[in-house]
């Protein structure tokens, strides 16, 4: 794809980029600690990953094999919208593959494939202060963030238990980087968490109406808060994919009409399509008779 | 009792603007020893008990504390981090307003052990367990334990927020009126609770109050303030039933005899 002419490579100018690589290369430095920066307008509004898409683009190189996601699929509209800007602003080859990509753009999931060093995983990040429904003095979450006083996310977690009998958190389950920093993980689903943990992925997240940039690094240590006596589990539906069997993807659940049918399928496209292609079958996948009718 | 002191300050001195809050004032603290601070309204009370606890700044003066190893620090030349550390662990303070150190949203139980949690806590059962135990010990029903603290009246409410500031068994506990704002016979109760609680737990107190049958019932010693100064103290009854200055003849004679 050729790139429009009249924009920059990548849309921002480089002066930016080089004001958001310098804020990425500060928090590649403290893992899991918020660094500001100086967030621009984007051509998207606030909360469809503006945070997300400058960081993209402070980080794309032109040999660079491009993939979005949203909530683990290719063929949503952001995930569309967001991956033909950049095949227009930058002419960088796009991939929905995880496998061919070296760097992913991704909204509230990681993918189902293990990813490699030689990728970079950026996430679009709502609310980078994990405290913030807890403390609303963004002074006072600073200091604790700096002195490491997270005693009160504790009594988040004690609070659920003793209401709930377990942690209700489903997703941006508090996480703390290299025994360290206090970290949001965006709002992947808590299932998503282990995979953070010593990825030899480099992971950059960017909130762009709260203007913070902040990394885990590769194979860093991160761990999801927990008690001894309740220890972090994760959770996903339990079912098998209809479409591909799978049995260990993470699962949307997919309403097919209004007679209380459902279906649950892999809520990564590209890990689904993979396995059926390599003829795994899930228990209501179409058959070739059916697709032929249609 | 040790010949060393737990708290000892001297020639403390703040004034705000043209306002003297404090005029060279000392006090000492022994382990153990519950220490009243009285005066009426204004008369720099609360600004001693905020700078003993290091929560706002001097403007002459120095306070030392000396650690359970026995070594002195100066507590306005301590580290960020090390005097917060302190105030989680080591010391304690009560507000005349439990609103103020409870978090109302989170249950008499996570109020409790939050404390702990802070410290490092992380097992829920031990927690929860010194959670009830420690509603026991302040006169609550352990099964209130997974409430909210808005639906617990005043008197709860303080009690609530003695054992959250016990439960790390502080050496040191500021209280700051404890029983202001409550009836009669709610405050007749929580002082033999506070009483009661101190004389076992070994804990050295300083209260500031304005009610000297507060003083009477809880303090071994007591500091009358007037203006900033500091114009008369010793020990509780001694000063209560023969006072020498002027104005605590005053605050002695004001008050009703039952």
């Amino acid at each position: 794809m050729n790139a429009l002419s009249g924009y920059n490579f990548a849309y921002l100018d480089e002066q930016t980029k080089r004001m958001i690589r310098r804020a990425i290369l500060k928090a590649v430095a403290i893992p899991g600690h918020q660094v500001p920066f100086g967030s621009r307008e984007m051509p998207l509004p606030y909360g469809w990953g503006t945070g997300g898409i400058q960081v993209t683009a402070a980080v794309l190189g032109p040999s660079d094999v491009l993939k979005v996601i949203d909530q683990g699929a290719d063929d949503t509209t952001n995930a569309v919208s967001i991956r033909r800007f950049f095949g227009r602003t930058a002419g960088v080859r796009t991939t929905t593959a995880t496998a061919e990509a070296t760097l992913i753009q991704t909204r509230h999931r990681i993918p189902e494939t293990a990813l490699r060093e030689d990728q970079i995983i950026v996430y679009q990040v709502p609310q980078p202060e994990p405290l913030s429904k807890l403390e609303p003095s963004r002074a006072e979450t600073r200091r604790m963030h700096g002195l490491a006083e997270y005693g009160l996310m504790h009594v988040k977690l004690y609070e659920d238990i003793t209401r709930f009998g377990h942690v209700s958190i489903s997703y941006d389950y508090p996480v703390l980087v290299n025994s360290r920093y206090l970290m949001a993980p965006s709002p992947i689903p808590a299932f998503d968490n282990p995979k953070m943990h010593m990825m030899p992925a480099l992971q950059l997240f960017g909130a762009g109406r709260e203007k913070r940039i902040y990394a885990v690094p590769p194979y860093t240590a991160v761990k999801s808060l927990d008690f001894d006596d309740h220890p972090f589990r994760t959770t996903r539906a339990p079912h098998a994919c209809g479409l591909c069997g799978a049995t260990d993807s993470y699962l949307d659940e997919v309403v097919t009409d209004d007679r209380g049918g459902r279906l649950f399928v892999c809520s990564d496209t590209d890990h689904c399509e993979t396995r059926r292609a390599a003829g795994h079958v899930g228990a209501e996948a179409p058959t070739a008779d059916e697709l032929a009718a249609e | 009792m040790t010949n060393e002191t737990l708290l000892s300050a001297r020639g403390l001195s703040l004034s705000f603007g043209a306002i003297p809050a404090l005029v060279d004032v000392d006090a000492d603290l022994w382990p153990g020893e519950v220490l009243a601070v009285v005066g009426e309204s204004g008369s720099g009370k609360s600004t001693l008990l905020n700078v003993l606890s290091g929560r706002l700044r001097q403007q002459d003066g120095v306070v030392w504390y000396r650690d359970p190893e026995g070594r002195l620090h100066d507590v306005h030349a301590m580290p960020q981090p090390a005097l917060r550390a302190l105030h989680r662990s080591d010391w304690g303070f009560v507000h005349q307003n439990p609103r103020e150190n409870l978090r109302m949203s989170v249950s008499a139980g996570g109020n409790v052990g939050e404390r702990l949690m802070a410290q490092g806590s992380r097992h829920y059962g031990n927690i929860r367990e010194a959670a009830i135990d420690w509603l026991r010990q302040v006169e609550i029903d352990a099964d209130r334990v997974d409430d909210l603290p808005r639906t617990f009246s005043g008197g709860m409410l303080q009690r609530l927020q003695i054992a959250r500031t016990l439960v790390t068994h502080p050496r040191l506990v500021f209280m700051d009126e404890p029983t202001g704002g409550l009836d009669v016979s709610v405050q007749a109760r929580l002082l033999d609770l506070i009483r009661s609680l101190v004389r076992r737990l070994d804990i050295a107190v300083v209260l500031v109050t304005h009610d000297l049958s507060v003083a009477r019932l809880l303090a071994h010693r007591i500091m009358v303030m007037q203006r900033g100064r500091v114009v008369e103290s010793g020990l509780t009854d001694q000063v209560l039933d023969d006072p020498h200055h002027a104005y605590t003849q005053l605050l002695v004679s004001s008050v009703l005899q039952a």
